[in-house]
């Protein structure tokens, strides 16, 4: 007791300390300390993870954000940058004894260049903002993960977010030239350029996905390209999921690359249907949503194959989208898959693991195998694609035990998809939530390697610690619980 | 991949030895890009036994091969299957290989369409200089699981460890091409080329030089013929223009050459990467231009201080790739930010400083 109140004792000192700091480099308003005020900066989406923070600063020019972070290097208190909190996987949960950096205010777009088809924004700006502004020269910016009304642009450099059309178009590292920021001690630094490509090490590519562990991210200049004139999209039915997922790579073998290629279960179909009412067909075990999109000549080549491939492959019913109204109730259903999953069930949790197309059906399989192990059902939606597949996990947060069944449901499909030749996180990133995770992934030595990297630009490990790479004890932890977990509930069951 | 494998073994040994022994190595694939950056130093380390495709499935576009592959087989490995490497690394010469490729990052004329051989990069196993393998990355194309290592390594020039083995995501090979001629200045023809890249056009690759412009389409038969009756110009014989694009991918093209007569006379071949849209360059000497703009080349008697202004100015930055005096450095000097870190992770992969020394910055 004693030695709590003792801790209480200090943090509010410390408090006090970092919040005077501060004062001397911000304006008061955006100095934020009292717990009713911080309260809404304690989780990102992942809500399930939530931490106070000791401070929440809400700058609203570079300089202020140079003095923010060398302020609080010099008093060695950890930096948290936080975009719109739309992420999955806690990469913005505060940090108990640190700053929670928000970076709203800056939402400007600073420049569309039509001539070099690039827009210079803030990394504040929304990802469908930038598209939005672009729309009237005819372009837009490619990457289109599902929270893209909400989340930032600063954020999907911080995740190297995807979305259902980076198949054909790239993840975000694919679409970003230029990153402009600071380093933790408040340096200004650039990280790649105007031009395709910089002299020495591309360091680009590591600050794209690194979860604000490297650097902060103020500006980014996005590359944008021409709008396709015309989408339309098939909605193939399949009577059982080998099928779908032999027809997935079909459309891939014969040298199509759709726009987006996406699957449904039919639990989740019929869970989509409910919601949104667009004529799915409940009868089929998997749905595929194929699209194409370009000039009309390309468009209607394109799809004439794809119709083609996935009627040989066995699709039972195929309909093409007549006009976008049509299109867009195809998509409508897809894009409330979360949604519409919070309407059969108290809560869910989402995985994001990719793996090798050619086991798709092997893994839902085995999703299927695991709602009987832990008695929980899934409904799954997957960017077929690529690969990337997102379980629902469906369970009611109010029953503990349920919430551990949940747990090791989601451990035992992150687990079984590296066996499968993938990787936990497809795009959502590691965050807190993943952490046990990695270090099935990866071994100790290529988590030492990230430490390494993550020192070399940040040597007092201020910026975001404690997020993507585990330390070895969590994981010697892991390992042991693990053991212990295989033991308890159902062995009678066999493991696969 | 194993450390059981008696030639990743032998390499550890060698790594080791090499750290021991204070002896940096030469990490060397087919040789065939040994002029690119400061002068190759250090015990030759072959790579070439290295070699074979480990697995290929052409549905999921994705190959994985040991870094002493050749790239004519792996190549040729792909065509088998209607899919390339669409990024078209230059080769230089024959024997070059898929570990050279990735450590000198360089990419060909579709570059400006469909990404660079970084942007294709999925994983990579590398031995570090403390004699660890790692594996970083993967065979699939989403993966956000840590830092994305094995795309730090594409164009580091082998400093900061050995590649073992790479997967790449490959592509079909387009179904339809053809290459159109325009007869227009450099201003002209930028101009041209900055308005298209606006539009939803099947354009894959351009290159200008002696005041006339190729340019590639590529992509579904309908688009390609669309686009060729609204963009005019002469249309190339396929034969004619497989031959052209093969002479620019490869930098076989006269202009590319130097021989030791104009190396002496001062002349050297400076690339220059600036933005696209940036107008004409007034450097003295010839000029060719691919990328839609974005990547010049120059043969030039202009001294480095010059040269590196011009790109500077535009944005960009200017190599040296094939001169006599590479005294002032081939690549841009960087800001004191990023050098810093550059030497930070030097130090996190390689402490003991035996990797291809010099190689990209002195000092590295």
């Amino acid at each position: 007791m004693r030695a709590e109140s003792q801790a209480d004792t200090s943090r509010e000192q410390r408090q006090r300390d970092v919040v005077a700091a501060l004062s001397q480099v911000l304006p008061r308003e955006t100095i934020l300390f009292r717990h009713e005020d911080t309260v809404p900066f304690e989780c990102d989406a992942l809500t399930a993870y939530r931490t106070s923070p000791l401070v929440v600063v809400l700058p609203h020019t570079e300089a202020q954000v140079a003095a923010v972070l060398k302020t609080c290097h010099n008093l060695g208190v950890p930096v948290v940058a936080r975009g719109a909190g739309t992420g999955l996987s806690g990469g913005a949960t505060p940090h108990r004894s640190g700053v929670i950096l928000s970076l709203a205010k800056f939402n400007k777009i600073l420049k569309i260049d039509a001539a070099s088809c690039t827009a210079i924004v803030q990394c504040g700006v929304r990802n469908l903002a930038i598209s939005e502004a672009a729309a009237a020269y005819g372009l837009y910016y490619a990457p289109d993960p599902s929270s893209q009304i909400a989340c930032t642009i600063g954020g999907n450099v911080a995740e190297n977010s995807g979305g259902v059309h980076c198949l054909k178009y790239g993840l975000t590292l694919h679409n970003v030239l230029r990153v402009r920021g600071f380093m933790v001690d408040g340096e200004p630094v650039e990280f790649g350029s105007q031009a395709l490509d910089v002299p020495g090490l591309d360091l680009l590519s590591i600050i794209v996905g690194s979860e604000g562990m490297l650097a902060v991210t103020t500006e980014v200049t996005v590359k944008l390209i021409p709008r396709p004139l015309l989408a339309r999209c098939i909605m193939a039915s399949f009577s059982d999921i080998e099928s779908a997922g032999a027809a997935v790579a079909s459309v891939i073998g014969q040298g199509i690359i759709p726009a987006g290629l996406e699957m449904m279960d039919r639990a989740m179909t019929a869970a989509v249907e409910a919601f949104v009412h667009a004529d799915y067909d409940l009868e089929a075990a998997a749905i595929l949503l194929c699209e194409s999109d370009g000039t009309p000549e390309e468009v209607e080549e394109e799809i004439a194959r794809m119709e083609e491939v996935l009627k040989a492959a066995g699709a039972s019913r195929c309909e093409v989208s007549r006009d976008e109204a049509q299109r867009l109730k195809f998509w409508s259903g897809r894009k409330n898959a979360f949604p519409a999953s919070g309407g059969i069930s108290p809560d869910y949790m989402c995985m994001d693991s990719t793996i090798p197309r050619k086991r798709l059906a092997e893994m839902l399989r085995a999703i299927q195998q695991m709602e009987v192990k832990y008695h929980l059902r899934c409904v799954n939606v997957f960017h077929a694609g690529d690969g990337n597949l997102h379980p629902l996990i469906l369970f009611d947060a109010e029953d503990a035990d349920q919430m551990r069944r949940c747990e090791l449901f989601g451990a035992d499909i992150l687990e079984t998809s590296v066996r499968l030749g993938g990787t936990v996180t497809g795009e959502h990133g590691v965050g807190v939530e993943k952490l046990n995770s990695m270090c099935v992934q990866f071994s100790p030595a290529e988590r030492a390697q990230f430490l390494g990297v993550k020192r070399a630009f940040d040597p007092l490990e201020l910026l975001n610690p404690g997020k993507v790479i585990p330390t070895l004890h969590r994981c010697a932890e892991y390992g042991k619980m693990h053991v212990r977990r295989g033991m308890l509930p159902f062995p009678e069951l066999p493991r696969f | 991949m194993s450390t059981q494998d008696p030639v990743l073994a032998r390499l550890v040994d060698r790594v080791n030895g090499a750290r021991e022994h204070h002896a940096p190595l030469e990490i060397r694939g087919g040789g065939t890009k040994r002029f690119l950056g400061g002068l190759p130093a250090g015990e030759l380390l072959d790579m070439t036994d290295l070699e074979g495709i480990t697995s290929y499935e052409p549905t999921e576009l994705v190959v994985t091969a040991r870094a002493g592959t050749r790239l004519g087989d792996l190549e040729a490995a792909l065509e088998e299957q209607g899919q390339c490497l669409p990024f078209e690394p230059p080769r230089f010469a024959a024997g070059g290989t898929l570990g050279g490729m990735v450590a000198a990052g360089l990419s060909g004329p579709a570059r400006a369409s469909v990404g660079s051989v970084r942007d294709h990069v999925l994983g990579v196993t590398l031995l570090n200089g403390r004699g660890e393998v790692l594996t970083f990355g993967g065979q699939v194309t989403k993966n956000v699981a840590g830092y994305d290592v094995s795309r730090l390594m594409v164009g580091s020039l082998g400093i900061l460890g050995i590649l073992c083995e790479v997967s790449l995501k490959v592509l079909p090979v387009s179904i339809a091409s053809a290459t159109l001629r325009f007869d227009w200045d450099e201003t002209r023809a930028l101009e041209q080329l900055s308005q298209w890249a606006a539009q939803p056009l099947p354009i894959s690759a351009s290159a200008w030089h002696a005041d006339r412009l190729h340019l590639r389409l590529a992509g579904a038969r309908a688009a390609v013929e669309a686009a060729c009756v609204r963009l005019g110009g002469e249309r190339t014989d396929p034969a004619q223009a497989r031959d052209w694009w093969t002479r620019v991918r490869d930098q076989s093209d006269d202009f590319f050459s130097l021989d030791d007569a104009r190396l002496a006379r001062g002349e050297s071949l400076w690339r220059l990467s600036v933005p696209a849209i940036t107008g004409a360059l007034a450097l003295p000497g010839q000029q060719f231009i691919e990328w839609h703009g974005a990547q010049r080349w120059w043969k030039t008697t202009a001294d480095a201080a010059l040269v590196r202004a011009a790109a500077a100015r535009a944005g960009g930055h200017a190599t040296l790739i094939r001169g006599a005096d590479k005294s002032h450095g081939v690549f841009a000097p960087l800001s004191a930010v990023l050098m810093r870190v550059h030497h930070e992770l030097k130090q996190a992969f390689d402490p003991a400083r035996i990797f291809n020394p010099g190689r990209l910055y002195a000092d590295l």
